[in-house]
Parts: C-alpha cells; structure tokens; sequence
C-alpha cells in the first residue's frame, strides 16, 4: 500500500515538473529571443507568442463586455465537437469490427478486400473532409438532410474505421493455435470459439487501434467543422479567431489549448477503459 | 591448489535481492583449478545462475570476495578473460553467423584478417561449415548455439561461463551438443563453469559436480566425477556413471533438492 | 485412351496460377470499384456533390492538369521537408532519452499523450509565424505531426532489447555508445521503420489539410478547398486523387527503403507486408 500512495505522488510530482519545464522554456525562448532580437525562425512578440499567463487569462475573461467567459463558450465548443467525435469513433468502431471479423473469418474477403482497406489508409482522408461535409449537406436520403454535426461525424467515423478494422484482423488471428486447438478438443462451437478465445486475445490490438482512433476522430471533427457554415464547434471558434489573429492573439491560442486538451481526454479515456477491461502483465522496458 | 592455480576462487559470497528481501546466495566458498570442468547443478532459485554472473562480475555479491584468475572479478570482465554462453543464443538477427562470431573480435579491434582468419578457426571447431553466410532464424536451435559458443571462445578466453546453455534443445541435440563441448574444451583446454539442471548432464561432462541447495542458496557438496576421460557415448552405459548419477540426485534430495 | 500419365504442370505455370489466386479476387472489386464508381453510382442518384462519376473526374484532372501537378509538387515538398525535420530531431531526442533512461521513463507517457493533441489546429498559429504563403507554415505542420510517432516508437524499439544480450555486451565491457551502435540501434530499425510508413501518411496530410486554413493558391489543399466553394466538385476530386497518389508514392518509397534496409529481418524474408 505504501508504494501504491508512493508512486502516486511520484506522479504527480512529475507532471508538475512537465508543467513547470514547459512554462519555463516557453518564458525563456521567449525572453531570450525579445533580448537579442533574433527574427528566425519567427519573430518573437505579444502576437506571435503570447505570455502563457495571458493565454490562460483570455479563458477567463468574457468574450465581449457584460458576457459570459471565453470559458463557458469553450466548454460548449468543446462538447459540441466531442459529440460529433464520440458518435463517429462509436459508429466507425463498430463497423470495423464488423467487418474484421469477417475478414478474419473468410479468406476470400482477406484477398479480396484487405489490399483496399491498408491501401486506403494513404488516401489524405482529412482532405475529403470539405467535400463529404458540404455534399452530405446537399443530399436528402428519403427527404431527410443530415444535420450538420452528423456530416461532421461521418469524418471521425471514417477516420476510425480503418485502424479498427485492419488490428481487428490481426487481433482475432492472433490467438494461439494451441489455445484454439484445445476449444476444438472441448467441441467448442466456433462462436464460443470467437467471444471466449478470440476476441479477448484481440483485446490489445482493438485498444491500439482505438487510441489512434480517438485521436484521429477528435482532428477529424475539428477539421470537418471548418469549411461549413458548424459555427458550434472548436473548428468555428479557430476560424472565427484567426480572423481577429492581429487584434487578440491570445483567443487562439486559448481555443488550441482547450483542443489540445480536448483530444488528450478522449485518449485518457481509451487507456481508462483499457485498463479496467485488458488484465495483462505491463511492458517491460529494458 | 594454491591461489596462483586457481582460476576462480570464491570466498564467503552471498547475495541479497532488494531491502530485506531475498538471499540468493549464502556463504558459498568454491575453488576451481586451471582446466576443470564445474558444473552448477541445483532446484529452481539455487542462486546457481547468479553465481555465474557473480563470477562474471555481472551481479555485485553483497558480500564475500572473488578473485577471477587471480584479479577481482571487476578486472577479469574488463580485461575480458571469459566468455559467456546464456540458454538462448542471443544472437544478433540483422548479422550473418560468420559476423554474430565475430562480434568480440570486433570489439576488441582486431583487424579484419585476423578476424576473418579466426572466424573460420571457429566455424570448423563447432562444425559449421556451409553455414556461414545464414542468418539467425535460419539455424535450428542446436546450431544457434553452436554459433554461441563459437563466438564466446572465438577471442579464447582462459574461462567459459555457460548457463543451461542446452536447457531448451531436445534430447538428442542435448547428448550430441554435450560430447561436441567436451571435445571443444579439450582442444582449447579452457575453465568450464556449467550451470544445468539436468542431473545426467552435469555428470557426464563435469569433473567436479557442485550440489547446491534451494533458497537461500548454499553448496550442498562437491562431488568429484571419476569417470575416464574422453568421455563417449558410451560412458553413460558404464555402472560408475549410475553410480554418480545416483550419488548426486541423493545430495540433492539431501540439500532439500526434492521439492 | 491413353496410358501416359499426364506430367504435373510445368513450374511457371503452377507460378501464374499461384498469384492469380493471390492477386484475383483483389483485382476483381478493384475493376467492380472502376465500374460502380461510373456507373452504379450515379444511377444509384448519388449526386455530383458527393462523388462525381470516374470520368468526369478524370476530364476535369486533364483539363487542369498542369496547376494541379505544380501544386502536388509544392505541397509534395512540404510535406518531406516536414517529414525530414520532424523525423530527424524525433530521433536524436530518441537517442538521449533512450540513453538518460529516468528521464525518458518519466516523459514517455507525455509523449504518448502529446500525441493526440490535433496538431492541424495549429495551422492558423503557424500562418501568423510564417506568413500564410510561406511554405515553412505546413513544413513545421507535417513536421510536428511526425514527431511525436516517430519518438515514441524509437525509443520503445531502443529500449526492447533483451535482458541476456546487454549482459553479453557487459561480459564485453562495451561502452555505451558500442552498446547503442551493435545493439540498441539495430534492434530499434523494424520499430523506426513502421513509425516513417505511418509519418509519412501524416506528413502528406499535414501539407495538404494545413492549406484548409488558407495557404499559396499554388498548394493543393487550396485547390481543394477553393474548388468546393465555387461547387466543382470533379476538380476537387481530381486534386484528391492527385494527393493520394502522392500519398502512396510516399509510403511506397519509404516501404522500399524498409525493404532494403531490413533485408535480414525474418517478415521480410516471408514476404509479409
């Protein structure tokens, strides 16, 4: 128990030196930099590198005078934005592994169909994101338009499909031949076979994939929100502030911390539930 | 044998894992003369493979001194006067066999012709002509550890520390490797310590069979091997080698080496 | 009726049947894919918004084919400036955590963290740094995209090596920068490898994608982006498949490298991809 409350402390005392090791080389190039006067690789100012202090403080002012924080309109931003990640990461998921595990279970699909879906992963998926975002705009499927954060949801569920799908592959194949020999020797159905070998043993590589795919879902949302009219995003709010860059720099960089901190959580939360579902022994690094 | 003779000499070692946690090894007192073959036979967690890399120097003993060919351990790995064999090969897959033997070599600077000269010195000694070029993962298990033990001799060290090296072969690998090593050490007239858990192993090729004991690890006894020498295929049929196959499982028993 | 025995059939012939098995029914939803793409979809109604029938595409790629490939160009060298910057300082910083093991230990679940921050948001930040035109904003885009997967798998790749072959370098007394040039760097170029296939997809993005935030007419996600707005969706498209076959060039070079490089290593060996 006491090495438990050890390494905790442990912990935290590291992030609290990151934290402060960041603060301190960011104050530092900055300083050094408005000392000398050195313009590469960019000229150092209020604009282009704002005090950290000041970044964090435009969180907290309101937006325009008598108005709630830039914080509250964040926080919404930010929830906006998940939800279209959350729905496609849930849907993209699903579908993957859907379809891996029929892959994995008929050839003729592997030879077939795999090719595309590794090849596909060079496709610049991000860059459909205008088109698909605008065009699903303009379709109506039996007289109903997608609303517009599920136009931008389909972009994270694409982005998430294709990890899934390929380390679903891998993860079902990968169960030991001998342990699917001894299921045989139970006359175990193949069902039983697949939820009680198979995808436990497909666990680690489902949960690689899907720390790719939160990640790629949460870009793929902030991406998919900017070439449309979506003003309730994070994606809104990072054009609407490059706008008025000149004027007060500090928004920006505040909407891309709250970004930033917005994908992390969506990664934390991958590894939370990864650790409570997947029981195995840590990594040794030697 | 006096110090001078001696290539190994180990007084009161013992070796504690952790603060207040596990005694590998315990007061172990052990000589071992110029050409001797030693083997290290004990249960699971014995401390005899951490003997092996006390000698090495490559675990610090908590306590006791060790003097390896008569300078501290410390110096002996430094000045590089033994080579070591481990269970798995440990060879390195991105080199052929003939660069995996010549790795020592290189990092002792040896010129390239030496090198290549010495290298197939080797190669002839483990018998693994036509192989030279092959890689790794193309050898079977018994001819990964030939390449080992050709590449732990090939800068010929005094000493040849080994440490189950055979443990993962098949039988029959085993006895063939097993005449192939003695046939080796004689040639090279090398100091053999050999750490194994196989009882009709260690008779076979040791002349001095150490019983060790399990947790906290101590010499149980030493038991001197008298079988002639060279040894054949047909010494494991001789009423003597059953005889000391018996005489070491029973020290073993006696040691608390039958759980 | 005879009594010869027919022979077995000749070895090319058992070979070209071989890779028709292998590559058939990949080719087949391949020309399905061409086909469809033509034809099912636009009687399937999917309008020219979404997706414009293959040879409308294809006109509108020739029509403008010589802005798009000095575009593709552009945002091509972007992209491996990108790729070039961020791999090399992942690697050298790689190398010291990996050699200052507390203090890689400690920031390696930072690093792994980082990487999830949507780097491309930064895009606009970069503009401000470098001027919206120049091309160093994407540079630095594609070359922070790169970074944090390439230091991440170097180090795990540094620092997997086996208990029993640091012990053998020790029975050596090899130095530490012996032990890192014969063992740790070797050990570590399957696990580079794979993270340069992944950065070079994400450097490719990078350029393109950080272009959505405005950028020189002269790049293609400008291209992209500007075609959308006035609604012709074939150059679009045709800008598209111009950055994925950039893409695939890309990948394709660096798994050629890989090829070379790790000629020894036993999945290239088995023709594993």
């Amino acid at each position: 128990m006491r090495s438990r409350i050890g390494s905790a402390t442990a912990r935290v005392a590291v992030l609290g030196l990151v934290l402060v090791g960041l603060w301190a080389l960011w104050e530092g190039y900055r300083k050094l930099w408005e000392e000398t006067g050195w313009t590469r690789p960019f000229p150092v100012n209020a604009t282009t590198m704002p005090h950290l202090h000041d970044i964090v403080g435009a969180l907290f002012d309101p937006i325009r005078e008598g108005e709630p924080l830039l914080a509250r309109y964040m926080l919404d931003a930010a929830l906006f934005t998940a939800k279209e990640a959350a729905v496609g990461f849930a849907i993209g998921a699903t579908i993957g592994f859907l379809l891996g595990a029929l892959i994995a279970r008929f050839g003729v699909l592997q030879r077939g169909v795999m090719p595309y879906v590794v090849a596909s992963q060079t496709i610049p998926i991000l860059a459909l994101a205008p088109i698909v975002v605008v065009g699903l705009g303009n379709v109506s499927i039996v007289g109903w338009t997608p609303k517009d954060w599920m136009r931008v949801a389909v972009i994270a569920a694409y982005l998430t499909f294709f990890p899934v799908t390929v380390n679903t592959v891998r993860g079902l194949r990968s169960a030991d031949p001998a342990a699917v020999e001894l299921m045989e020797s139970y006359a175990a159905r193949e069902w039983s076979v697949f939820w009680k070998l198979r995808v436990p043993a497909a666990m680690p590589y489902l949960f690689s994939a899907f720390k790719v795919a939160a990640t790629a879902s949460v870009v793929g949302a902030v991406i998919g929100e900017l070439p449309s009219s979506i003003q309730d995003g994070l994606g809104g709010w990072i054009i609407n502030f490059n706008q008025y860059y000149a004027l007060d720099p500090e928004n920006l960089w505040a909407v891309n911390l709250v970004a930033a901190l917005l994908g992390i959580s969506f990664f934390l939360v991958v590894v939370l539930v990864e650790k409570l579902v997947v029981h195995r022994a840590p990594e040794q690094l030697v | 044998m006096t110090v001078a003779e001696a290539v190994v000499t180990a007084r009161g070692i013992t070796k504690t894992f952790g603060k207040g946690g596990v005694t590998a090894l315990q007061d172990i007192d052990l000589e071992v003369g110029s050409g001797e073959f030693i083997s290290l036979i004990g249960p699971s967690g014995c401390g005899k493979s951490t003997l092996l890399r006390v000698i090495g120097d490559l675990v610090e003993p908590t306590a006791g001194e060790i003097l390896v060919n008569g300078k501290t351990a410390h110096r002996a790995r430094l000045d590089r006067d033994y080579g070591i064999v481990f269970q798995a090969a440990v060879l390195y897959d991105w080199r052929t066999v003939v660069k995996n033997i010549a790795l020592p070599l290189e990092l002792l600077g040896w010129s390239r012709a030496k090198r290549a000269e010495r290298v197939s010195e080797m190669v002839k000694l483990v018998e693994l002509e036509g192989f030279e070029k092959h890689y790794p993962w193309q050898l079977s298990g018994g001819m990964q550890q030939r390449v080992s033990i050709a590449r732990a001799l090939s800068f010929s060290p005094a000493l040849l520390l080994m440490d189950e090296p055979f443990g993962a072969l098949d039988e029959m690998t085993r006895e063939r490797l097993n005449a192939e090593l003695l046939r080796i050490w004689a040639e090279t007239r090398s100091t053999v310590i050999f750490v194994t858990h196989s009882i009709s192993e260690a008779v076979y090729l040791s002349t001095r069979v150490v019983v060790m004991s399990p947790r906290p690890g101590r010499i149980t006894s030493v038991i001197p091997i008298d079988l002639p020498q060279p040894r054949m295929f047909e010494t494991r049929e001789d009423p003597r080698f059953f005889e000391l196959v018996t005489e070491v499982r029973e020290a073993l028993h006696a040691g608390g080496g039958d759980e | 009726m005879s009594t010869i025995v027919q022979p077995t059939a000749p070895r090319s012939e058992r070979g070209t049947t071989q890779t028709l098995r292998k590559w058939g029914p990949a080719l087949i939803v391949f020309a399905m894919g061409l086909a469809a793409w033509q034809w099912l979809l636009p009687a399937l109604g999917v309008e020219r918004y979404l997706l414009p029938p293959l040879w409308d595409v294809l006109q509108a790629f020739w029509d403008a084919r010589s802005e798009l490939l000095r575009a593709g160009w552009i945002t091509f060298k972007e992209a491996v400036g990108g790729f070039v910057l961020g791999c090399s300082v992942a690697f050298v910083l790689a190398l010291v955590l990996a050699r200052w093991r507390p203090l890689g230990n400690a920031l390696m679940p930072y690093m792994i963290a980082a990487n999830a921050v949507p780097i491309v948001a930064f895009a606009p930040i970069t503009n401000a740094w470098f001027g919206t035109l120049s091309p160093w904003s994407k540079i630095v885009i594609a070359a922070v995209l790169c970074f944090f997967p390439v230091l991440v798998n170097t180090l795990r790749g540094l620092t997997s090596v086996r208990p029993e072959s640091l012990e053998l370098m020790t029975s050596y007394a090899a130095p530490q920068r012996v032990v890192f040039a014969r063992v740790r760097i070797p050990n570590s170029l399957p696990f580079v490898f794979s993270a340069l296939k992944i950065a070079s997809v994400l450097a490719m993005i990078g350029a393109v994608v950080g272009d959505y935030f405005g950028g020189s007419t002269e790049a293609l996600g400008v291209q992209i982006v500007s075609s959308v707005s006035v609604a012709q969706y074939e150059t679009a498209w045709a800008a598209i498949l111009v950055a994925s076959l950039l893409g695939i060039g890309f990948y394709a070079t660096v798994a050629l490298a890989e090829r070379l490089v790790l000629s020894w290593h036993p999945s290239i060996r088995a023709g594993v991809e």
